[in-house]
């Protein structure tokens, strides 16, 4: 779309014609323990161009991504940075070389500050050797100024969203300078503001004739942004196109070798009785006023930018931080829910936003990450666990959602970002929840799974369960939801029907 | 289950084989055996290991530390520390033995409370124990201050409670009954001693409970993400209090083993016993940061330590010496153990 623009704008954009790549990899093969990670792939990356990784969730891409940035040594295969062999020593050492990465899962010290965490090992130094906290406040300053940030930069990283976080590791890896910059699935826990924001980053990157791989399960990103595009399949290199020759359908074919449904249609289902019901709901400084009902069989989606109070007000009805003011009803009867264990008792699920800091687990196995929470309340005889049982279920649970894995006993920290996922989403299927909550129950999750997700939730609001669901992606929450909240800087701004709903409406409502 | 129907569409290289992580610190401790023997055989020209008494006490020598060892796993598991099972020994042992003292004392604790049954006076200590632990437990989950600095004031209290308790006499003459406790039987030839047998029983009552109750389950939960484990619905506070009231009440007891083989009860009892038990977890492969720890583990870094004693008395080196190397020795077996680990990890 803007190709034209930019590739005028930015002759370093053609360095293609004279055959130079960028960045060159070639036959790279990746074992791990009991998987071939990567099995003699390759890729090639221009200057002034963004490259998009595609595959399902597991295909090796992070993988991929963590060879060129020198997390991993590959098996074998050769490497070429700016036509030159290459052999990266470390991540210290990729760095060096200019190849930055921003992670699938944030990877910032949460009890310093915004400028602590950018500057980290870079930080400017007065005469005596100590840390010149105002240059490196002002250096934060021009970087953000530079981006179009606007964060803070003395705040603890602890404070901010998942979101705003994820725009520190942004601009933490544009302060590098690099000439290649990888980002893997920057997006998935952006609202479609910070995405256009990122995507004016990019842009102006492709200009300074940086290379960048750009790792996404998002389609229309891909057409959006991506000026070339590899595919990945189950650790093979499928093909290299450019975004302009191929379409959605190509895409997916390619990905996932089979035919699928690419978005599922939600089913019609008769409507019950109210199940949850927040009444003036106040979290001091967060939000105020909230008021809400789920009904059973009801999937209530909930729309707003970042920063808005949504996922916040999910965790005070799940009791994470008790709410300050108002009240919360289940089924008809006055609830104090004052912790995640009160809120389980009464048939409550709540999915988190970030899977690494309140999801996973990572030192334990995959087994033992589904069946964390349905413990409390089931498959425990006498103190002891019924592991036999819960095995045979949570693999067939596991399986319902195609988590990919050699064996249940697996550690969870050496599954794919997007498998991950899916064991969450295991573990509170598993409890078999009344109400249920989502927060970004999608995200990182490649289309195919993606589908059979969707079809999950529609099928369990079709037994009665109230369903609560927050997601960034407005395709999602307008496909899935009957009813949508919007919320505005911690305030209900209005609700919207299935039937009235749009993209724009919401938008209004989002943005006030 | 088998793999295949859960790798679906992965690149599976057929199943793999997971040794369990004990395996490589087992192999540490062969290696330092096998070193005593010929040392052995060079230096003093007899065995090592072919001396059953000598088998015998090891175990016994440990056997105290083993118990505190089990219970500092759990804590230690749920990215906890426990500084004050030393001074709960202490503690115990003076409060078990002052109630089993015989009337032929003329200068007994309790002069109108002696010639009991025993079991008065290993309730006791039990009791001690479990009470000091919840105290530590309730500390760390309602003030949430940190367990370093929670057990360390139990630590250095515990400790001055034993010497206040008889302004640091010590209790002895006790009665046969309780000191019973304490004694060796000969099993099939083999003489086993009693804390030998109690540290084997709670050894294999705690990996039991870690690995198979939902008691297990939270415990490693709460160490390896308590964010994650509260979202789980898991109640953090209760449950630690829970895991230090074990380690305390392992603590009491290891106290009334410890009173019933000196048959007294002395304040001193236990000093440093913290440290011994601390490296014991850590050698067996229990992590600091939390999460990661077994009782098998434990129970081979136990007897690695035990191992040590033994064969530097053995060898006749010196007791500085000993010290010396024994530091040395923990350090190394750590390093070599992560090692390995790291290496399966990467592969
Ligand atoms: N450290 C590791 N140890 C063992 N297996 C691993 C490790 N890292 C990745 N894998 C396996 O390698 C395969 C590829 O994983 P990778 O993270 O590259 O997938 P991905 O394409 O990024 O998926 P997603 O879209 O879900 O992020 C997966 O099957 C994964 O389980
Ligand atoms: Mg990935």
């Amino acid at each position: 779309m803007q190709d034209t623009g930019t590739m005028e704008a930015a002759p370093a954009g053609g360095a293609a014609v004279d055959g130079g790549y960028l960045l060159e990899v070639e036959n790279v093969r990746k074992e791990f323990p009991g998987v071939v990670a990567l099995d003699n792939v390759q890729l090639r990356l221009k200057r002034g161009s963004v490259h998009a990784l595609m595959g399902e969730n597991g295909a090796g891409k992070s993988t991929l991504m963590k060879i060129v940035a020198g997390i991993y040594t590959p098996d074998s295969g050769s490497f070429k940075l700016r036509g030159e062999d290459i052999k990266l020593r470390g991540p210290l050492d990729a760095l060096e070389h200019g190849i930055a990465m921003i992670h699938q899962e944030l990877n910032l010290m949460a009890p310093m500050t915004v400028a602590e965490n950018i500057w980290i090992r870079r930080e400017p130094t007065s005469r005596f050797g100590f840390i010149d906290h105002g240059e490196m406040r002002r250096k934060t300053v021009a970087l953000f100024k530079r981006l179009n940030i606007d964060i803070d930069p003395d705040i603890q990283v602890g404070t901010l969203s998942v979101a705003s976080r994820q725009m520190v590791e942004i601009a933490k890896a544009v302060s590098y300078e690099s000439d290649v910059l990888i980002m893997d699935e920057p997006t998935s826990a952006l609202t479609e503001r910070e995405v256009d924001h990122l995507f004016t980053i990019i842009r102006a990157l492709r200009e300074q004739g940086k290379g960048i791989i750009y790792i996404t399960h998002k389609m229309n990103e891909l057409f959006e942004i991506a000026d070339e595009c590899s595919v990945f399949r189950d650790g093979k290199y499928i093909a290299t196109k450019a975004s302009t020759e191929v379409t959605r359908d190509d895409i997916i074919h390619m990905m996932v070798g089979r035919e699928i449904t690419q978005m599922f249609p939600k089913e019609e289902v008769p409507i019950g009785d109210v199940v949850l019901s927040a009444k003036g709901l106040t979290l001091k400084g967060v939000f105020t006023d909230v008021s809400f009902d789920v009904r059973a069989g009801e999937i209530l989606g909930i729309a707003g930018l970042v920063g808005s109070g949504r996922s916040n007000i999910a965790e005070t009805i799940f009791g994470v931080t008790p709410a300050d003011g108002g009240t919360i009803e289940l089924f008809g009867k006055t609830v104090r829910i004052d912790s995640p264990a009160t809120a389980m008792k009464h048939g409550m699920a709540f999915l988190t936003e970030d899977r690494k800091e309140t999801g996973c687990f990572l030192l334990l196995d995959i087994q033992e990450n589904t069946q964390m929470a349905v413990l409390q309340s089931g498959y425990v005889k006498n103190g002891f666990v019924q592991q036999k049982q819960l095995g045979t279920d949570s693999v067939e649970i596991s399986q319902a959602l195609r988590v990919k894995t050699p064996d249940m006993a697996e550690p969870i920290i050496n599954l794919s970002g997007g498998n991950q996922q899916k064991v969450l989403i295991a573990r509170w299927l598993l409890t078999r929840p009344k109400i249920l909550i989502l927060d970004e129950p999608t995200r990182g999750i490649d289309v195919g799974a993606k589908a059979e997700i969707h079809r999950l939730i529609s099928k369990l609001a079709g037994q009665g369960v109230g369903v609560i669901m927050i997601s960034s992606e407005m395709p999602e929450v307008l496909g899935m939801s009957d009813r949508i909240m919007v919320v505005h800087e911690g305030r209900v701004t209005g609700f919207l029907d299935r039937a009235e709903a749009s993209q724009v409406k919401i938008m209004e409502l989002a943005s006030h | 289950m088998s793999t295949n129907e859960i790798a679906g569409s992965a690149n599976v290289i057929g199943s793999k084989k997971r040794l369990p992580p004990e395996v490589s610190i087992l192999g540490v401790l062969i290696g330092i055996a096998i070193v005593f023997e010929i040392l052995g055989w060079i230096f003093v020209g007899d065995s090592f290991l072919a001396n059953k008494q000598r088998l015998s006490i090891i175990i016994l020598q440990v056997s105290v530390i083993g118990i505190i060892a089990v219970g500092v796993t759990q804590v230690i598991i749920t990215a906890g520390v426990d500084l004050s099972s030393g001074s709960v020994v202490g503690l115990a042992a003076m409060v078990a033995a002052s109630l089993a003292q015989t009337s032929a004392n003329p200068r007994a604790v309790y002069p109108s409370l002696t010639d009991m049954s025993p079991i008065w006076a290993i309730l006791a200590g039990l009791g001690v124990g479990l009470l000091a632990g919840m105290v530590n437990g309730s500390l760390i989950a309602r003030t949430k201050i940190p367990p370093f600095i929670a057990t360390l004031g139990m630590m250095v209290s515990a400790r001055g409670l034993a010497k206040w308790y008889t302004l640091g006499q010590p209790v002895a003459l006790l009665d046969e009954s309780f000191t019973w406790f304490g004694k060796s039987f000969n099993i099939m030839g083999f003489p086993l001693p009693l804390p030998v047998i109690v540290f084997l029983l709670v050894a294999v009552i705690f990996h039991i409970a870690l690995g198979y109750t939902r008691y297990g389950k939270f415990t490693y939960a709460i160490g390896a993400n308590p964010q994650a484990a509260r979202v789980s619905g898991i109640n953090i506070g209760g449950h630690l209090i829970k895991v230090y009231a074990i380690a305390g009440l392992l603590s009491g007891l290891a106290g009334v083993m410890t009173a019933a083989r000196a048959a007294s009860g002395q304040p001193g009892m236990g000093v440093a016993y913290e440290l011994d038990a601390i490296a014991a977890a850590v050698i067996g492969g229990t992590s600091l940061s939390g999460g990661v720890g077994r009782i098998t583990g434990t129970v081979i870094g136990t007897i690695i330590l035990g191992v040590l004693t033994s064969g530097f008395t053995f060898l006749k080196v010196g007791a500085y010496y000993q010290e010396i190397i024994k530091g040395i020795i923990i350090v190394a077996a750590v390093i070599i153990d992560q090692h390995r680990q790291n290496k399966r990890k990467k592969a």
